[in-house]
């Protein structure tokens, strides 16, 4: 008790200490009267405004009436010849942000300090003019801000520069009138004048791209003082890199000169911006990466935990696209696991596990264990994270991740935690059947003692799925009846229709449901006892082991394949009648995001390592997509979506890219428009197709997109014939067709008239490559001797003379469009010979392996052997044919 | 494309979490609960760690935060994720050094309230609108200090004339230094 009293008197002291304790709004505001006071004292009005600050500060908000009364009294104060109270004065302004016409009152005592002989005066009155001003006003002082730009005191110059920065997201059209005195500033000496003069004149210049490539020509042979306006410099230079490089593309990179000597600067803010630059420049090297990779792998063992973070994180960034170029600071890495700094431990061990080969997987996973105990969830789902992946890229190491990954599920830990663990164990029994049953078990145990409905009902789900297709079902029942006895109703509900999925696959465990679901007849909830129900009239056989019908599996495992906007749209407009709701009423049609959601969209969070967007199967998204168009829905099951061909230039009024979709007997070619032009907006956008040179095809369906308005992508189709199971080949030419009306931009309205109009697109082929799936083995050795010698055919060929070994690899990939193996894609600098293993699988579901040898002589002439086999003899052949064109 | 280093927002907390100054240059926290959520979150994520000797550096919401602590005073200065960590981190010593310098090395929450009217000077100084204005201690603290230099004392007499003899004292040895 005692303690608890003096805990008390301690506080009571503590806020003694404050001079504000025990402030009050109303008393401040009544205190603000001393402004008005005929005889002013300075000190007292600094103290009150201070107060005034430090409520504004604390959150506290002015009603209008007391912000303009506090506001008016103020101004008095412009009377005060006291320097430190001006300064208090200048802050209160800007806090209190007045309206137009209270801007006019403190107007003219503003422009007398601007033009005051006092700097402190000339530089703080700038900024706060600038800051409450607005255009009209701005003309008057316009002339006043430009001298100030060169005025020969540093922090005026600043002052009326930053200040431009500001005024040039409002009032464009007067600072881009100030370029030649910005200009002058930029050869500055005072270091931060230069500076922002720098980020001032290129932000008027951003959109005129010559004259930015002609001020980094200048500055990177001249002097530039201050660090921050070399990394300022340095983004400007990056940026003429990006624009510079579409055009040339042999010969040394521009500038890159520059971005190397930048990294024996002496300051480390520069040497790391310039680091940066070069691991984001596009299609880096690896010489040219390594001079930057060596500065960061220093920083690594820096004492400042800013430097190591740093250092650390644009690694991670490497490691994604050149891991091979990250392995040489591995050493300094694995030290970084026990770092202080939790964000630097992780990224560290997320590097690692990026760059890791299979042989270190076990040693690492083993730090890591130690490593999990003590850090927080999100770390550990960015640990998850780059497991799942790293057990893709590895699948012969699944045993040792999966058993890692089940044992962190058992451990504590919230629901963002144990969801990317559940999601990671989903995707790796997706992706490795061999790790399916224990996945499934692990997932079983989990959901035996598992306190979120979410995850409960996800796994129930899941397991409905890939349970009756294991080789002993019914181990899973006990644990799926479990829920049903032990759970919410939520969770029993969907471990009902679970056993129902059990029940309707697997025809010898179907009495035995049955006994399980009548059950759930009992149950206390109604949703329960009506999903039993439903299920013991729907799966039929009075629980006798019988065949399930087909359209019982349809209904209960066909997805509901409509947008679930439109669903719900249509059942808001439903309005109850003797007329029953028709599912088949819903448009199919998805509708293209609005602009301004797409932007947010686009916004999402790239948090800490957050992981790039999983490889969501494209076929999957694509084969749902085209089902939904009715003229398409008969043309049975997708087999494979290209790559977007792009059928434009860059930067053209419209960007059209196509996707080739495969199908057995048909090829879609789905067009992908985006309009850049905000002054247009585009309707029954179609594209002719002239097929004269691809005999075998022959149009069938077209399906016009309605709409195509600025910057919202929409997709309009082209449907062909072709035999089937042949892989047709041909040459497309394309028009695109379309009205166009005119948009005022300030309203976004489009005029009633529209013009025809027609765009030259460029042309495309259907190629051999095209009919292949790419589809990995993970033992290629295992795979070409179960596949056996019967359909194999072997060849050699000469490629004539090559750039180099490794280019007619990869072209020679690229021509089967099939996927490398173990590797095998990489060939070794100087090498005289290659072997590499493809894998794929060719239209009519036929598995195809082929294995390639190639050997390059001093005059860089390449031969080739290639061997294949495949389940079909013809289709052996067909790859050879490919190769022989 | 924005290319200017950019600053989101500068906190100085006390030990509790409490707000001492703070000022926001960035449109992501529209209100003050916003701001306070914000700031609650940060001090609880850093609050066990050990920021004394060095500045510290975490991910938080998309934003880098960068800080350092000094007796029961909390400074905090958080940019965008794709900021250059080094840049935000000059920005957080010129800010610690100059209220340093600006306190005359007595730096705690007591004199820091104190002597508010300097610290937001000192803020005003460092950073206008996002973009950073100055990042050298001995400059920020010499033209705070050169405001006030014909005010009357303000809150605390002894400890601003005292303030203000080591600002000039440092100025003068940087002067010297150079």
């Amino acid at each position: 008790m005692a303690q608890y009293v003096k805990k008390d008197d301690d506080r009571d002291e503590e806020a003694e200490y404050s001079p504000f304790s025990g402030i009050e709004k109303g008393a401040v505001l009544q205190e603000a009267r001393v402004f008005n006071d005929p005889q002013l004292d300075s000190r007292r009005c600094s103290q009150v405004i201070t107060k005034l600050l430090y409520l504004l500060n604390q959150g506290d908000t002015f009603t209008k009436t007391e912000a303009t009364e506090v506001f008016f009294s103020v101004t008095k104060l412009f009377q005060a010849r006291d320097v430190g109270l001006r300064r208090m004065v200048y802050l209160i302004i800007k806090e209190l942000s007045p309206s137009a016409d209270e801007v006019i009152i403190v107007t003219s005592s503003l422009m007398k300090d601007m033009n005051s002989k006092t700097d402190v005066y000339r530089a703080n009155a700038i900024r706060v003019l600038c800051r409450i001003t607005d255009g009209t006003l701005l003309t008057q002082i316009e002339r006043y801000l430009k001298q100030a730009i060169v005025d020969k005191n540093p922090v005026v110059a600043s002052a009326a520069l930053v200040s431009g920065i500001h005024l040039l997201q409002t009032n464009p059209e007067i600072v881009k009138r100030w370029s030649n005195e910005v200009q002058e500033a930029v050869q500055s000496r005072a270091a931060l004048v230069q500076f922002h003069a720098l980020a001032l004149l290129q932000q008027i210049r951003q959109n005129d791209r010559l004259a930015v490539s002609k001020l980094v020509t200048s500055l990177t042979k001249g002097t530039v003082r201050s660090p921050l306006a070399q990394c300022l410099l340095i983004r400007y230079t990056s940026q003429v890199i990006r624009e510079s490089s579409m055009n040339s593309q042999t010969g040394d990179r521009p500038f890159y000169d520059y971005l190397e000597g930048c990294l024996r600067h002496k300051s480390e803010m520069v040497i790391f911006e310039a680091a940066r630059a070069i691991t984001e420049l596009s299609g880096v090297t690896s010489r040219e990466l390594t001079p930057a990779i060596t500065v960061l792998q220093l920083f690594l063992s820096s004492s400042k935990p800013v430097l190591r973070f740093a250092a650390v994180r644009t690694l991670n960034k490497v490691a994604m696209t050149h891991p091979m170029a990250v392995t040489t600071c591995n050493i300094d890495m694995e030290s970084l696991i026990s770092d202080q700094n939790r964000s630097i431990a992780t990224l560290a061990i997320t590097t690692l596990l990026k760059t890791g080969n299979e042989s270190g997987v076990d040693r690492l996973m083993k730090q890591i264990t130690n490593f999990m105990s003590d850090i927080a969830d999100e770390f550990k789902i960015v640990v998850v994270d780059a497991i799942r992946s790293l057990c893709l890229k590895f699948p012969l190491k699944f045993r040792t991740l999966m058993g890692f990954l089940s044992n962190i599920l058992r451990e504590e830990g919230g629901f963002e935690y144990k969801k990317a663990i559940v999601d990671s164990i989903v995707t790796i029994i997706r992706e490795i059947p061999d790790a399916k049953e224990s996945g499934l078990l692990h997932l079983c145990e989990f959901i035996e003692d598992c306190e979120f409905t979410y995850l409960s009902t996800q796994i129930l789900h899941f397991l409905g799925i890939e349970g009756p297709k294991t080789s002993d079902p019914s181990k899973y029942i006990r644990y799926i009846y479990n829920r049903v006895i032990l759970e919410n109703a939520t969770v029993r509900a969907s471990a009902v229709s679970t056993l129902a999925k059990f029940g309707a696959m697997v025809d010898s465990l179907k009495p035995r449901i049955f006994v399980l679901l009548r059950r759930c007849l009992y149950d206390n909830d109604d949703e329960v006892r009506d999903r039993a129900t439903l299920y013991l009239n729907t799966i039929g056989g009075d629980g006798s082991v019988v065949e399930t019908d087909k359209d019982v599996k349809e209904f209960l495992f066909g997805a509901l394949d409509l947008p679930l906007a439109n669903l719900e749209t249509s059942l808001k407009n439903y309005e109850p009648s003797e007329e029953p709701f028709d599912i088949r009423s819903v448009s199919r049609e998805v509708k293209s995001q609005p602009f301004a959601e797409k932007k947010a969209a686009a916004k999402k969070p790239t948090g800490l390592g957050a992981p790039p967007a999983g490889p969501t199967s494209a076929v999957d998204t694509y084969d749902k997509l085209l089902l939904s168009i009715p003229e398409f829905s008969t043309f049975g099951q997708l087999f494979k979506s290209s790559a977007p061909v792009e059928l434009t230039e860059a930067e053209t009024e419209y960007a059209v890219n196509v996707v080739k979709h495969i199908f057995d007997r048909h090829v879609v070619f789905q067009y992908n428009c985006t309009n850049t032009i905000p002054e247009q907006l585009l309707e029954d956008v179609t594209i002719l197709v002239d097929a004269s040179e691809a005999e075998e095809f022959e149009e069938v369906a077209t399906k016009p997109l309605k709409s195509l308005p600025y910057d919202t992508p929409g997709q309009t189709y082209v449907a062909f014939e072709k035999p089937e199971g042949v892989p047709a080949v041909g040459k497309f030419s394309n028009v695109l067709r379309f009205m166009v009306k005119e948009v005022d931009p300030s309203t976004g309205e489009a005029e009633e008239d529209g013009v025809e109009d027609e765009y030259q697109l460029e042309e495309f082929e259907v190629v051999a490559a095209d009919y292949m799936l790419k589809v990995g083995v993970s033992n290629f050795r295992n795979a070409w001797e179960s596949l056996g010698p019967d359909f194999e055919r072997v060849d050699e060929y000469g490629l004539g003379p090559r750039e180099s070994l490794k280019e007619a690899v990869s072209t020679v990939i690229n021509l089967l469009g099939m996927q490398p193996c173990e590797g095998t894609e990489v060939v070794a600098a100087n090498s005289r010979s290659h072997t590499c293993l493809l894998s794929g699988v060719y239209i009519g579901n036929v598995k195809v392996l082929v294995r390639l040898s190639f050997g390059v002589d001093s005059a860089k002439e390449v031969a080739m052997k290639l061997a294949v086999r495949s389940e079909d003899e013809g289709v052996s052949d067909a790859i050879h044919e490919l190769v022989a064109n | 494309m924005e290319f200017c280093p950019t600053v989101k927002n500068i906190l100085l907390l006390d030990s509790e979490g409490n707000r001492v100054a703070v000022k926001y240059y960035s449109d992501d926290w529209p209100t003050n609960s916003a701001k306070e959520a914000f700031e609650k979150a940060v001090f609880t994520k850093t609050q066990k760690t050990n920021a004394r000797a060095e500045a510290e550096i975490t991910m938080f919401e998309n934003n880098i935060v960068i800080y350092k602590f000094a007796q029961d005073l909390h400074f905090f200065v958080t940019g965008g994720d794709d900021e250059n960590e080094l840049i935000i981190s000059t920005v957080l010593q010129g800010f610690f050094d100059a209220v340093g310098l600006l306190l005359r090395d007595n730096v705690d929450k007591k004199e820091a309230l104190e002597n508010l009217d300097l610290i937001l000077l000192c803020l005003d100084e460092i950073v206008d609108g996002g973009i950073i204005l100055e990042t050298d201690a001995n400059v920020i603290a010499g033209k705070v200090a050169a405001h006030s230099m014909d005010s009357g004392a303000p809150l605390s007499e002894q400890t601003i004339s005292q303030a203000l003899a080591t600002a000039r004292e440092h100025l003068t040895r940087s002067l010297l230094s150079v």
